[in-house]
């Protein structure tokens, strides 16, 4: 009922906007020499060592690699299986593996599960990278974060046994929901959240 | 006596005198319920006596006993001394500002709260920009800041039939008066790049929460915040330093930040995770809280003495703008009148509303509308309902935020419940 309608005006509203966020962007984003000079440079080292967000291409990947052998071995010896159960599933923390949802599954029948439903291998690096396992973050080598990576992927079917992930093939992995969501329209200072929301 | 007092009073004597007749006599208007009062001073024990605490920090008096409570019946702290989502007591507000003390909190895992020493504190810009720089927090305070109000609220932020007190009901929503940098004065420092579209903004707690913000807002009214209510943002609250996306929902607002970094793409936080959807309905109202208001007097739990004059108030808020008008209905929808706003109301703040309102003592449903600068009108639970519902299945649940109009049943014996069904 609501999406049909919804969908041709938020293609319309995406198209009208377009225009001016490119403006808006060109105007107000451009770069510029420092104004009032307060505060110090960075340097290159120091910006690596904070810089743990990882976006979709992987380019903040540090070099390592793990396989899902070892992923196997570090989910038991790292304590995960003890709050997320011993197979991605029944513990106390969220679910690591997809549900049964049969053959010809859509990948969002598979419920909230991270490393199936994200639609970026990247995103699974960088939550167990920065967050993982409880109480002691930010502990895990990057090889240890390569490997659980990749056992997790193994245990959802998006990698086969064997598969070993480094830097370069883990942003090529593609999730089964790469293309599948939806992004926020292009977010403009005093526009309605929904044109005609709810009614 | 101003006119307008014995107007008044002359009023209440006839309510008074016409609901006697209708046969409501058993509910005494509420002035004549108080007895006759001889002034004295408070006996010498009831001084507060001056210590060094009064003198230093102040406190409340010990007859005000309004506090948070964790919310969703969640436990906070738990056995571990970890915080969970902390409700603030609505049902107690007056006046627009949230006390510090009071604030609303939320944690994205639950989260213990860091122990920040403000000197070893710093934040980086870096990514896509000419040049990435280092402030320590003497260097923020340095640069040109901003003071303004504006509401954090939690995209959770739910009534339920469950609940009986606006604290469950609203309470994850708060505001406060902010000073601090404008995200947009840094970003022009360091020299943007023009094909950057996003930040990810990033906090030093342990599972360290990041969100993409995008540049169109970054640019506009993003808040790097050290300030608070006049004295430094509380460690639940990101001590010594938040960012405030003001209107956007709670977890954007960034706690104990530590980094902006500009970047060309959507990236997929673990936060971002969170907000993923393949609707582009939910999609499109996953950002901005939409207008929203709540009735705080009288509300859920709250007893009404009896039949005569209340004035109704609460507080209206929006993610899109100022409030630019609420309404009221004391006959649960079927008409509306204008509240009048009281004060100024600000860009994403809350604003308080009141009503002058004579209470006949027969049951009734108060409600509260809230219509933005831009237009967007808060839409009845109805509405909502009607809106998330399909062909054939009839949605029981608003997904995304809800900002539907809350209702709140006054009973003839003067209790208020919570009507949504």
């Amino acid at each position: 009922m609501r999406s049909a309608k919804q969908w041709t005006a938020l293609k319309t509203l995406r198209t009208l906007l377009l225009v001016p966020i490119l403006a808006v962007g060109v105007v107000s984003v451009q770069a510029q020499s420092p104004l009032y000079g307060v505060g110090r440079t960075p340097t290159d080292n120091e910006i690596r060592l904070w810089d743990i967000a990882i976006g979709p291409k992987g380019e903040e990947l540090p070099v390592g690699n793990g396989s899902v052998d070892m992923g196997s071995e570090l989910y038991l010896s790292k304590g995960c299986a003890g709050c997320h159960g011993t197979l991605g599933n029944g513990g106390i923390a969220p679910r690591l593996i997809k549900r049964d949802a049969g053959p010809n599954a859509n990948p969002w029948d598979y419920g909230r599960v991270l490393p199936i439903r994200s639609p970026y291998a990247t995103t699974v690096w960088d939550f167990i990278n920065r967050a993982m396992p409880l109480g002691a973050e930010g502990t895990l080598t990057a090889d240890e974060v390569y490997s659980l990576t990749a056992y997790l992927f193994f245990l959802n079917d998006v990698v086969e046994d064997g598969t070993e992930l480094n830097e370069i093939t883990l942003p090529q992995i593609q999730m089964p929901n790469r293309t599948n969501w939806e992004q926020v329209p292009d977010w403009l200072p005093g526009q309605p959240r929904l044109e005609g929301y709810p009614y | 006596m101003s006119q307008k007092k014995t107007d008044r009073r002359e009023f209440l004597k006839r309510s008074a005198a016409v609901a006697g007749a209708v046969g409501l006599g058993a509910v005494k208007p509420a002035l004549g319920q108080d007895h006759e009062h001889t002034p004295v001073a408070p006996e010498p024990g009831a001084f507060i006596r001056g210590s060094d605490e009064m003198t230093a920090y102040g406190s409340r008096s010990r007859f005000v006993d309004s506090v948070r409570i964790p919310h969703g019946g969640r436990e906070s702290p738990d056995a571990f001394g970890l915080d969970f989502h902390i409700a603030t007591p609505l049902q107690d507000s007056v006046g627009e500002i949230t006390p510090s003390s009071l604030h609303y909190m939320g944690t994205t895992r639950g989260s213990f709260v860091p122990d920040i020493d403000p000197d070893e504190h710093r934040l980086m810009i870096h990514g896509m920009v000419d040049n990435p720089i280092v402030f320590s927090m003497e260097d923020l305070k340095r640069m040109p800041s901003v003071t303004r109000k504006h509401f954090i609220e939690c995209a959770g932020n739910r009534s339920r039939s469950s609940h009986t007190t606006i604290q469950e009901t609203h309470g994850m929503t708060s505001n406060a008066e902010w000073t601090g940098v404008l995200l947009s004065t840094v970003l022009k420092e360091a020299g943007v790049h023009a094909d950057a579209d996003w930040v990810v903004a990033e906090g030093v707690e342990e599972v360290k929460g990041a969100s993409s913000i995008p540049m169109a807002k970054a640019m506009d009214d993003c808040l790097l915040c050290y300030g608070m209510n006049g004295e430094p943002v509380r460690p639940q609250q990101g001590f010594p330093l938040r960012l405030l996306a003001p209107g956007f929902e709670g977890i954007f607002n960034v706690k104990w930040l530590r980094r902006i970094k500009v970047v060309d793409e959507y990236y997929m936080t673990y936060n971002d995770f969170g907000h993923l959807t393949r609707d582009p309905v939910n999609a499109a109202l996953g950002y901005q809280i939409g207008p929203k208001s709540v009735i705080t007097y009288p509300s859920g739990g709250q007893q009404l003495p009896g039949a005569g004059f209340y004035e109704i108030g609460g507080l209206a808020w929006s993610g899109g703008g100022r409030v630019s008008r609420v309404e009221i209905s004391t006959d649960g929808g079927r008409s509306w009148k204008d509240a009048d706003i009281r004060g100024t109301a600000e860009p994403m703040a809350h604003t308080r509303f009141s009503f002058e309102w004579d209470w006949d003592g027969a049951e009734c449903e108060l409600q509260s509308r809230c219509i933005d600068e831009i237009g967007q009108i808060q839409p009845s639970r109805q509405q909502a309902l009607d809106f998330w519902s399909t062909d054939g299945e009839r949605a029981t649940f608003v997904k995304g935020q809800d900002n539907s109009i809350q209702p709140w049943r006054v009973a003839s014996d003067g209790g208020v419940h919570n009507a949504i069904s």
